[in-house]
């Protein structure tokens, strides 16, 4: 099998206030997996992904990024390989004009000059906003802020991508559009969110959290209709929602479908 | 550049004499020359200038309340020197706002801050100036939420009692944006940031616009040397 991109072992956590946040996660993500990370609010999701690049580092318990450990010395690594998209795109988002803020992260690896532009240009394309360009952030829609989040993360050329509610306050268009944009990158990816429809369209694969563990890991058709499991963990589909028909859907297309 | 420009231009308006009257009417040409090439309309010019108003106000009381030797204008006693120092105040402080909001009409923000850049300022001040230009937005449009939420629960700041809720928005407000800080430091450390602001190129000023600049400072020197000369 392949290096995973993600492999996570035994990992622990506690916060300083003696709140334990992880207990004993084991998780693997490999190389063109698409990965919801479900759970309710304090399971340690968001704990957990600040886990894979080494903003929070494990008591117990490893944490590897395409085979390399999350230590201090390798932060540099690990950070270029794993992409983190934030939830709020004002706290991703701050150098004044849109360009600078894409070149940010290359600038970090050390990257200068035509490389540096190809790099920002890429990514901008990628999520399409190339005209943004030289706008100031705080003058576009929050649509658009959160795309370009995106863009700030791909200049790095990540080789998985970290998405925190990627569709929080985005409206039906937006989300729609975001969606676009995510299958288009087909990157590894691991999304946290409690947007299950949203997460049955761009995902195969989901891990439900509860209580700092793992508790359960599969095919995303079969833990959405796993109605104990579902309610265990405070996980609800919208009302009206029909799950059998989206499914059925879904296999006369093939592949995930809208 | 122009930044570097406006800077001289300012230190040669105060240099100059206050004696001088035709020294301060080169100088306010050169002002009229730079709206005109920047193609600002006059009446944006004049509604800018409204933020000397308070040192003008200032100016007009200095002829009263001046000492030394006494005029007698229109039947009121004024002081010479009085008067002198209101001119003094009112031509350098209008000259010199000109000039900065010229420079801030024709100039966005973010080649303002690469200007300060160029010119050696330190990193961290440019990057502070930049931060706060970005997330002044961010905190007025919370203010504006906070308002709003606080009004549609009927309140009216009427009375000394009801100013306590505003103490509580200023302290929530300052929680919310250290936590903003504290996330976007976090954000910036995921996207391999390690204490230092990485070096972005500069664009640098075109060769035509130094001259042009440059000859406008010249001038405005050699008014104001010349000034002290003919004294």
């Amino acid at each position: 099998m392949s290096v995973p991109t993600i492999a996570l072992q035994g990992v622990t956590f506690s916060y300083p206030d003696g709140r334990r946040a992880l207990d004993g996660v084991d998780l693997h993500i490999h190389p063109g997996e698409r990965v919801a990370l479900l759970g309710p609010n304090g399971a340690g999701k968001t704990t957990l992904v600040l886990h894979l690049n080494g903003i929070l580092t494990p008591q117990r318990g490893t944490v590897e990024v395409a085979g390399i450990p999350v230590t201090r010395e390798n932060f540099v690594e690990v950070r270029r390989r794993v992409g983190i998209v934030f939830q709020d795109p004002d706290d991703q988002v701050f150098m004044p004009t849109v360009r600078e803020d894409v070149a940010f992260g290359p600038a970090n690896l050390g990257l200068r000059g035509a490389d540096l532009e190809a790099r920002v240009e890429t990514a901008l394309t990628a999520v399409g906003m190339q005209e943004r360009r030289d706008r100031a952030p705080h003058h576009l829609s929050f649509g658009e802020r959160r795309l370009v989040a995106i863009a700030t993360v791909l200049a790095m050329e990540p080789e998985i991508l970290v998405l925190d509610e990627p569709s929080a306050n985005l409206d039906p268009a937006g989300r729609r559009e975001l969606a676009g944009v995510l299958r288009r990158l087909g990157l590894t990816m691991l999304m946290v969110t409690h947007d299950l429809p949203y997460a049955l369209q761009l995902c195969d694969r989901a891990v439900v959290m509860g209580a700092g563990r793992i508790a359960a890991d599969g095919p995303i058709e079969e833990i959405l209709a796993d109605q104990s499991l579902m309610a265990a963990h405070r996980l609800e589909l919208p009302l009206g929602f029909d799950l059998d028909l989206v499914l059925r859907l879904r296999r006369e297309v093939g592949g995930p479908a809208a | 550049m122009k930044l570097a420009a406006t800077l001289a231009f300012v230190l040669a308006v105060v240099a100059t004499p206050r004696e001088a009257f035709w020294a301060f009417g080169v100088h306010a040409a050169l002002v009229a020359g730079a709206a005109a090439a920047g193609r600002i309309p006059p009446g944006f010019l004049l509604r800018r200038l409204l933020v000397e108003t308070p040192f003008l106000l200032f100016a007009v009381f200095l002829p009263f309340l001046g000492s030394g030797e006494r005029l007698e204008v229109l039947g009121i006693s004024l002081s010479r020197q009085g008067l002198w120092a209101a001119w003094n105040i009112v031509a350098k402080a209008t000259l010199g706002a000109a000039a900065s909001v010229i420079l801030a009409a024709t100039t966005r923000v973010p080649d303002l801050l690469k200007a300060f850049t160029r010119l050696h300022f330190p990193r961290v001040l440019t990057a502070m100036m930049g931060f706060m230009v970005r997330y002044l937005d961010v905190v007025i449009g919370e203010l504006g939420r906070m308002r709003t939420a606080l009004r549609s629960r009927a309140y009216r700041p009427r009375w000394i009692g009801e100013a306590r809720a505003l103490a509580a928005v200023a302290g929530t407000l300052f929680v919310r944006s250290y936590e903003r800080g504290e996330r976007v430091y976090l954000a910036m450390q995921a996207r391999g940031y390690r204490g230092v602001m990485p070096e972005l190129e500069a664009a640098a000023a075109p060769a035509r616009q130094w001259i042009g600049a440059g000859a406008a400072i010249a001038l405005a020197a050699a008014v104001a040397s010349l000034a002290w000369m003919l004294r």
